[in-house]
């Protein structure tokens, strides 16, 4: 766009612009734009499937938690790697995984991610960086460390982004994984997702410090707190813990406070917060028209760019639940197969 | 011809398994707690941080949960760690990532990584350690798919069969009994694997097959001795592998003898002995048996601190000989 051209030709404004429209050209934002879409259409159409009963088991729903994934995501490469969460739709399409092959994975067919085996549950996209979303809370963070220690000694040059819910900071595995990334100072950021409640516990009555990222002190590292909801504020924070990791000064602490719309799971009856308290963060502090709002302001895109966006992602939905849906389903007589790598005899 | 082979302590073969796999690979680095200057606790990594350094043979803090996490971590990112549990009691602290990680990932993600660690568990009674550091959790891990489950009961075993653990790429877990560290035997130098998987006929016999595992090889092969000199010919398998389970041999072994045995630390009820006992009610040797099954196991206690107390709860060579004795006999 030409406006954000002009902007760059001023250092003065340039400078008072939010990090993410310093950091990033006009193509670039209105990808990200995109790609929040895609992650709220995507887990929409995975919504809307499951009820209409194509895809069974559970779910677990990141809406309104999209400028979170987005902006830690930003300064990762390919190369790099993430662990994730029961709640990581968001994450592994920020990483760059296809709609398809995730629509596939929730369908359970063969040209899933996980062949089926896995579900909305253990999404992961081992090629495109994302070692796998996981069932246990706080069960991902060690084995980010160990993927950091990997890249340490490889000399790799990764990154490692472990993803986490306020639930996991209460976990053993927390403490220990951040206490050893400290001493060994590795290449891992931890990200840890607040979105105000572990299932139906508020983290108010579950965790005695009033930040998560108060914890950082305790395994002397950086604990920096973040709007989850506005994209560049979190994409700042994690281009500055990526500088660090890369540099081998070691891990950061970051809390990206955000809300997640939908209940926890597909049991939830949402008995433990207000419906005001919901719509006052749907309608007041939703992170894609914040991000919208923002981009319109300067001059990235105008609202026949944004229907534009809109009506492309909501393609490629249809497209990916179509895949999915004529997309095989694994042979019974498969079953074992990847239990182990080479079957016993 | 022959010079007397060379003879090596269990525990110093396994030292010489890790340093073996250390130098011929670099991504082999060991992990676990006071394993560097201290030695281990039971001086089982020894002087190996001299040779490698505190990078390969890496002192963790104590935190069971946490390290073996970033050992699986590694193991799915392309290095091939190895991580000592300092008692395997200490396991309980860390099965989260034993069983719902490092046994499941490769599943979960449909064949996408592997986990190539290695998880090793100094276990077992007879050191006056009392309960919590005395315990024999091989057939709880062994319950798990995508878990292997080894236990060595002899020092050319311990190399070999962790070398096959180390180049294997899904988890193994080695269970090593600590009265067995200090055990000599036979250790051929060089690289060698013994395969996981594979039970060994120990000894030869026609009249009973034995079915051990780890210490409990040495004490029936003890028995059989014994009851050589009473006419009774003892057949003794080391299983060598809980998971995968050899059943073959076991089989095997029964069709010729037509009676079994089995005899394990672990607790009794719901363990190894019953999947052993198990194989052979579910196959044709079952037609063959003269004389119901016999199991030998731990006691239903806690191991106890007192030392008259604690060889009672775990199978003794008497306790072997005399179930034999009467199995042979017609008195059971």
């Amino acid at each position: 766009m030409g406006a954000a051209r002009k902007r760059t030709a001023s250092g003065d404004a340039l400078a008072n612009l939010p990090f993410a429209f310093r950091q990033y050209d006009a193509a670039t934002l209105r990808d990200v734009l995109r790609k929040m879409y895609l992650i709220r259409r995507f887990e929409e159409g995975a919504e809307d499937s499951y009820t209409r009963g194509l895809i069974h088991g559970t779910m677990h729903l990141s809406i309104g938690q999209e400028a979170s994934a987005m902006g830690i995501c930003m300064p990762l490469q390919p190369a790099d790697q993430i662990t994730s969460t029961h709640r990581g739709h968001g994450h592994c399409i920020a990483k760059g995984a296809d709609v398809k092959r995730m629509f596939a994975e929730f369908f359970g067919k063969t040209t899933g991610y996980c062949k089926g085996r896995g579900g909305s549950m253990h999404i992961a996209d081992v090629a495109g960086g994302n070692l796998g979303a996981n069932g246990i809370v706080g069960g991902g963070i060690p084995i980010a460390v160990g993927a950091a220690l990997s890249a340490k000694k490889m000399k790799t040059g990764k990154v490692v982004v472990s993803f986490f819910g306020d639930g996991a900071n209460n976990e053993g595995a927390f403490h220990e994984a951040l206490n050893m990334a400290s001493v060994w100072k590795l290449p891992v950021i931890f990200v840890c997702e607040n979105n105000g409640y572990g299932m139906s516990t508020s983290t108010e009555r579950s965790t005695a410090v009033k930040n998560i990222a108060d914890r950082a002190v305790a395994y002397s590292m950086p604990g920096v707190i973040v709007d989850g909801n506005n994209f560049s504020e979190v994409a700042e924070a994690s281009h500055a813990a990526v500088e660090r990791a890369r540099a081998g000064e070691g891990p950061t602490l970051i809390e990206s406070k955000t809300y997640r719309y939908r209940g926890h799971s597909k049991s939830d009856r949402n008995r433990y917060r207000t419906k005001e308290e919901i719509d006052d963060w749907m309608t007041n502090r939703d992170p894609i028209l914040a991000f919208e709002t923002e981009l319109k302001e300067f001059g990235i895109i105008d609202d026949a760019g944004i229907e534009a966006i809109r009506e492309d992602v909501k393609r490629e939905i249809e497209e990916g639940i179509e895949f999915a849906k004529v997309s095989p389903s694994p042979d019974v007589r498969d079953v074992a197969q990847f239990v182990y790598t080479e079957e016993p005899a | 011809m022959d010079a007397t082979p060379r003879e090596l302590s269990y525990a110093q073969a396994i030292q010489e398994a890790m340093a073996l796999a250390m130098e011929a690979d670099e991504r082999v680095f060991l992990m676990g707690e006071d394993i560097g200057v201290y030695g281990g606790a039971f001086q089982v990594t020894g002087d190996l941080v001299e040779r490698f350094g505190a990078d390969r043979v890496m002192d963790t803090p104590i935190s069971e949960l946490g390290g073996a996490g970033v050992a699986v971590g590694a193991a799915m990112t392309g290095m091939r760690p190895i991580f000592e549990f300092q008692f395997s009691d200490f396991a309980t602290l860390a099965m989260e990532q034993i069983v719902n990680q490092a046994a499941k990932m490769r599943y979960m993600l449909g064949g996408e990584v592997s986990v190539p660690v290695v998880m090793r568990f100094p276990a077992g009674s007879g050191t006056g350690a009392a309960a919590q550091h005395s315990q024999s959790l091989e057939a709880w891990l062994g319950h798990v798919p995508g878990l292997k489950v080894i236990q060595p009961a002899t020092p050319h075993d311990a190399k070999g069969m962790l070398l096959a653990a180390i180049e294997d790429p899904d988890p193994v877990m080695i269970f090593e009994h600590k009265l067995l560290y200090k055990m000599k035997g036979p250790v051929p130098e060089g690289h060698y694997t013994v395969p996981i998987g594979k039970a060994e006929v120990r000894r030869e016999g026609r009249d009973v097959t034995v079915v051990a595992t780890s210490i409990m090889v040495h004490k029936a092969l003890d028995a059989a001795e014994t009851l050589a000199g009473e006419g009774i010919d003892v057949e003794v398998i080391d299983l060598k592998t809980v998971r995968p389970l050899d059943r073959q041999t076991i089989i095997e072994s029964v069709r010729k003898t037509s009676r079994l045995v089995s005899v394990h630390e672990s607790v009794k009820t719901l363990g190894i002995g019953a999947e052993i006992s198990a194989t052979i009610a579910e196959s044709d040797a079952f037609d063959y048996l003269d004389a119901p099954i016999v199991r030998l196991g731990g006691a239903e206690t806690p191991i106890p601190y007192n030392p008259e107390l604690e060889k009672a709860v775990v199978p003794q060579v008497p306790d072997i000989v005399a179930a034999i004795r009467d199995l042979v006999s017609g008195r059971r």
